[in-house]
């Protein structure tokens, strides 16, 4: 049972290893570039496993920028996972503590959205799925970055196989997987609206947290859904 | 391997390490620690997925040339049936045969 869901998990996560293959080497051949050693390199890859914050940081580690600076913009880039780490509490409570740690060590963004569309499906989140999904993800992510640290300058350009557009379709394809919740159109308008203004007049990777409040926001301004009024009738008639 | 791991450098990354586990367990902390979650908090965090990943989204239409506008839109229409790998495949055919044969590569 849990080796099926394991191998599940693994076949989903394929997927994604592939699409973040090319980023996992640009980020190797970027790091080199940067002033870092392969070994710093895939060191980084392995302890902050998430791509844009990496990038920031060794582009600011090429201008000499004050570590604590450094420290703080990777914190900012990746604010993101609060989010996810909020919204997925409830499908991972049944988690061992270990395995939360596991859990939350490999929470990128295909993790989060893949858990979210599992959770919602009616499905379990086991263990043995996420950490399969995670794995493969982040096998690829690390192992790249040796690949991309020691053959960065002989890799040709990505754009010519197309990967570029891999992860935007496929975050528009998980998008349009939400289309029938409450609220959909709103958030979904504020969110676009939030992050290109972010992403023109502050810049890529704020456009990503920024995008996100403003879709958040309205969501939280929108008048009470009837399943959470339902929810709260039974205590208002408790207290009566 | 002279050097291979620079002191400095090596703080340096595990201090962001450090700093990106803090937002990956922080949002279950803070969620897991409120009592009674009221409703415009429960509608708030039941929107974060789509407004995350709209956001993801976007501006990369936005910004991109005409050829992942295209991509991005047919994907968008074949969303309405399937969101996952067919969906996923279809977008990368797409942009694949705009980049090679009609601008000619």
């Amino acid at each position: 049972m849990a080796r099926t869901e394991f191998f599940e998990g693994m076949r989903g996560g394929l997927v994604m290893a592939l699409s973040a293959t090319p980023f996992g080497a640009l980020f190797g051949a970027v790091a080199i570039d940067n002033g870092l050693t392969v070994p710093e390199a895939v060191l980084m890859s392995a302890t902050t496993f998430a791509g844009a914050s990496q990038l920031v940081g060794i582009e600011l580690f090429g201008h000499h920028v004050q570590a604590w600076l450094i420290i703080l913009s990777v914190f900012a880039v990746n604010f993101r996972h609060i989010l996810y780490s909020a919204a997925i509490a409830r499908y991972i409570e049944h988690f061992t503590p270990i395995q939360k740690f596991f859990a939350f060590y490999l929470l990128v963004d295909p993790q989060f959205a893949e858990t979210i569309r599992r959770g919602e499906s009616g499905k379990v989140v086991t263990p043995s799925w996420y950490i399969g999904f995670g794995f493969c993800v982040y096998i690829a992510w690390v192992g790249m970055t040796f690949v991309g640290a020691h053959f960065g300058k002989m890799m040709g350009d990505p754009k010519a196989l197309a990967l570029d557009v891999v992860l935007p379709v496929y975050f528009l394809g998980m998008v349009m997987g939400f289309r029938k919740r409450d609220g959909f159109l709103p958030v979904v308008l504020a969110s676009v609206i939030g992050s290109v203004a972010a992403y023109h007049f502050v810049g890529s990777p704020w456009h990503v947290s920024l995008g996100a409040l403003a879709g958040i926001v309205v969501a939280a301004l929108l008048p009470p859904t009837l399943a959470a009024e339902i929810n709260d009738t039974p205590a208002q008639a408790e207290e009566a | 391997m002279e050097n291979a791991f620079n002191p400095e450098m090596t703080l340096l990354i595990l201090g962001a390490g450090l700093a990106t586990y803090a937002t990956r367990i922080g949002g279950y902390l803070l969620v897991t620690r409120m009592k009674n979650i009221p409703p415009r908090v429960e509608s708030a965090l039941n929107a974060v997925p789509a407004a995350v990943l709209s956001s993801l989204a976007a501006p990369a239409f936005f910004t991109g040339g005409y050829d992942t506008q295209i991509a991005m839109a047919v994907a968008a229409v074949i969303a309405f049936r399937n969101t996952g790998l067919p969906m996923l495949l279809a977008g990368w055919a797409v942009a694949m045969v705009i980049r090679h044969l009609v601008i000619g590569g």
